[in-house]
């Protein structure tokens, strides 16, 4: 049996956003364990809520993640929604899942081009963000931030769109199709990209279920849950399949984003076609009284927020499960026998947003 | 394959413009809606202190004594809650983003003219 030596991984890496460390035990170029300990970005954003009022939180849910901004008010809002029995109006609904959309498109891109990165494809990783940059001034325009919307409140929307600019909306999802097409291709056809993806990392569909995968790690390897399928949002009304693949290697996981891509494109489409007239917001009165847990599809899998109010302005408790969470015990089965060289890519095809982790 | 893609994508990318902004030349225009910074017409505020409770950063405090009203630039997250709850619509949001700060400094608005009322009596 060769030496065990330990090399440390992180915090700081150039191909990490956000700082994770991982102990990596090795045997010659074999990673034989991954030991993570996180905390690095801890904010007490859960402990805050004691402090805010109910309707002043959602700016802090909406700051939970820089990526996901959007997905984490929406949550917030529909859990306090539940609670305090707030019918929301029809187009307010519409409108957030149009955004949920839109951020979930440009996560996977931005993704993308982490990716294309961390295998030293600098060329695809701008094409990436350059058409990415369409779609978050698409976003300025209709809600006013790039990053964090701050567009959802509980009991509606706080902006509407106009029809001009929901028809500027459908051409400009005719061009990004275009333009993903062209990037799409470059991921699942080129030779240099392949030898990077395919067979790496593979995990089995049993281990995604009993490790408690989320999203697209979990439907890359063949296991057909989306939370959408709940139909919060108006994702009832509109059609859409769960993506899956079947091997659970790297290769699927970047197709199933690629491919979801091309469903976020069709649920917006749909949305604007569908999307009805009237108010976008109602007057919330009372305070929240009772608990409830809110599931919804993020770009990065299922999250969870429960809450529970106790009749006063002050909720009692806000917790977050964020799906970067779920995925580590994932992340850390597909460390164990994996070439060092590899330890990049398998970290980033999770894709980690750590500080939706530590909150 | 290969070739044919980048060699494509060359010509794409000698023949169209950057996709960038050549910034100090080409200044960046911002949308209607986007959300820059708080601009505050003291004239018409009453100092009812409604901004200061509602911002969820604290950024905003009103002395009604005084009559000033200060906004600390760095603390502010720019979401628009102050706005949307002043009662005299004398807060709006500007779509420029505010310049650089370089200290923690308050930015103070005093309304002049009550001020000078006070002195004279």
């Amino acid at each position: 049996m060769s030496r065990r030596t330990i090399i440390p991984f992180g915090p700081q890496h150039p191909v990490l956003p956000e700082p994770i460390h991982l102990d990596l035990v090795m045997e010659d170029e074999k990673v034989v364990e991954a030991i993570p300990s996180i905390g690095f970005v801890h904010r007490g954003l859960e402990k805050l809520v004691e402090k805010k009022d109910f309707i002043e939180y959602i700016y802090v849910a909406e700051r939970i993640c820089g990526i996901c901004s959007f997905m984490h008010g929406m949550g917030y809002s529909q859990a306090i929604e539940q609670i305090m029995n707030i019918e929301v109006p029809e187009r307010a609904v519409f409108l957030r899942t149009i955004w949920a959309e839109f951020s979930r498109l440009h996560s996977h891109l931005l993704w993308l081009g982490l990716l294309a990165d961390a295998f030293g494809f600098e060329n695809l990783f701008m094409n990436c963000w350059r058409v990415r940059e369409k779609i978050l001034d698409i976003i300025e325009e209709t809600t006013g931030g790039r990053v964090i919307f701050g567009s959802c409140k509980v009991g509606g929307v706080r902006k509407d769109i106009d029809p001009v600019t929901l028809k500027r909306i459908d051409k400009l999802l005719a061009e990004l199709e275009k333009e993903i097409k062209d990037i799409s291709n470059v991921f699942m056809n080129e030779y240099t990209v392949k030898r990077r993806l395919v067979g790496v990392g593979v995990l089995s569909k049993e281990d995604a279920h009993v490790l408690g995968a989320v999203g697209p790690m979990m439907r890359a390897s063949g296991i057909a849950q989306d939370m959408r399928n709940l139909g919060y949002g108006a994702y009832s009304k509109l059609e859409f399949e769960p993506i899956t693949r079947t091997n659970g290697d790297s290769y699927d996981r970047c197709a199933v984003r690629i491919d979801e891509l091309f469903q976020s494109i069709s649920l917006i489409r749909q949305a604007v076609d569908k999307i009805p007239e009237g108010p976008v917001d109602v007057k919330v009165t009372g305070n929240p009284d009772g608990e409830y847990f809110a599931r919804l599809e993020q770009p990065r899998g299922e999250v969870v927020y429960y809450i529970k109010g106790n009749g006063t302005k002050f909720l009692d408790r806000v917790r977050v499960r964020t799906p970067t969470f779920a995925n580590v015990p994932a992340l850390l089965k597909l460390l164990q026998g994996c070439d060092f060289a590899d330890v990049p890519i398998l970290i980033l095809t999770i894709d980690p947003c750590i500080s939706c982790t530590e909150r | 394959m290969f070739a044919f893609n980048v060699t494509k994508r060359i010509f794409i990318n000698l023949f169209t413009r950057p996709a960038t902004l050549m910034y100090p030349v080409v200044k960046r225009e911002f949308t209607r809606n986007t959300r820059g910074k708080i601009e505050m017409n003291i004239e018409g505020c009453v100092f009812c202190g409604i901004c200061q409770k509602k911002c969820p950063t604290k950024a905003i405090s009103v002395n009604r004594a005084d009559q000033k009203w200060e906004i600390e630039r760095l603390k502010c997250v720019t979401c628009g809650y102050c706005v949307e709850a002043c009662p005299k619509k004398c807060l709006s949001m500007s779509n420029e983003y505010c310049e650089p700060a370089v200290s923690k400094d308050k930015e103070v608005f005093a309304n002049a003219r009550v001020l000078d009322n006070a002195t004279n009596s």
